[in-house]
């Protein structure tokens, strides 16, 4: 059952990047992390308060490891959306943390040429 | 450290982030837990809005301005920079027109390698194999599926993107859009019109169900 997340739709620190009201996604990698987060809301393994509060916890531990400077330079809202979204599948357990590390090191010893 | 591929270090923070994401998608999806067709509707759902709209300005602009569309067609990366658009790989950006004789159409037969600073998402269908094949083989047949029937005078050209080139394909003015300006214009260039898959449409501007 689709939820309303009315986070995505408001302001606040935990709502997604807009330009002219519209979500971008500045890498096609970023609108991939954001609808596997819609899907597994919409299945349940999730509530959007669960996830917002995680995203926020991710925010705000992301900003207390760096100073402003590096803050302003090293910003990305998806990654910390990546970040809350590991947090939650590993804490469900769907999946190991170590499985996506191994699995993205697999990944990216692949042969260049056709990174999407 | 390769010499020749010098654009995928391990250590560039965007390509790391894309393979977490990949990472978590593909196991998720041998887990059965998502489905990417599922998470493109997601996608297309929340944000069929971003993407074309750059296209859609680019196009318009050539469309307008006879000396941006010659600076368009000789280094597309740079004209389209020139509006703002760019991409963070540095892939390089060629713009293709079509005319009366040359109809283009843009695949990707390997993937998915696709000019999303202008374009935006993907649509599922330019992804599927059944695509990326075929359009190669019998572009004509598969252009009428489309939708898209051309006078068999007109010689189709298929153009494969790859990591390193996009393509993007100007479509021709249509006709009676001569009073028009430019942001009127870009309300006429579909996505499809820009793969080559389709032609440009007079906007909606009214929708039924709001």
């Amino acid at each position: 059952m689709a939820e309303r997340a009315s986070f995505l739709d408001g302001g606040g620190p935990a709502a997604p990047p807009r330009a002219n009201g519209e979500l971008v996604f500045a890498a096609p990698w970023e609108s991939r992390v954001f609808g596997i987060a819609v899907a597994l809301q919409e299945q349940g393994l999730f509530s959007w308060d669960e996830f917002r509060q995680c995203l926020i916890a991710e925010i705000a531990a992301w900003e207390r490891a760096r100073g402003s400077a590096e803050r302003d330079q090293d910003w990305s809202y998806y990654a910390r959306w990546q970040a809350a979204l590991e947090t939650l599948v590993t804490r469900q357990g769907v999946c190991l943390r170590t499985d996506l590390d191994a699995r993205a090191r697999a990944l990216a010893a692949r042969p260049p040429g056709h990174d999407h | 450290m390769s010499h020749h591929h010098d654009h995928t270090h391990d250590d560039d923070p965007a390509r790391a982030e894309a393979l977490r994401a990949e990472a978590l998608e593909t196991l998720l999806r041998e887990k059965g837990i998502v489905q990417p067709e599922v998470i493109d509707a997601i996608v297309q759902r929340y944000a069929q809005d971003i993407g074309p709209m750059n296209g859609a300005r680019v196009v318009a602009r050539a469309w307008s301005d006879p000396a941006y569309k010659t600076r368009l067609l000789a280094d597309g990366t740079a004209a389209i920079a020139e509006l703002g658009f760019g991409g963070a790989q540095g892939e390089h950006i060629v713009v293709v027109e079509n005319t009366d004789r040359v109809h283009n159409v843009v695949v990707c037969t390997l993937c998915s390698c696709y000019p999303w600073p202008v374009l935006g998402l993907p649509p599922t269908w330019y992804k599927e194999p059944a695509y990326r094949s075929r359009v190669v083989r019998e572009p004509r047949q598969v252009l009428a599926e489309m939708g898209l029937t051309l006078d068999r005078r007109v010689e189709i050209r298929v153009w494969d993107s790859s990591s390193e080139v996009r393509y993007l394909v100007l479509p021709q003015r249509p006709a009676g859009t001569e009073p028009l300006d430019e942001t009127e214009l870009a309300g006429w260039v579909t996505r499809d019109s820009m793969i080559g898959v389709g032609l440009p449409q007079a906007p909606v501007t009214e929708r039924a169900d709001g």
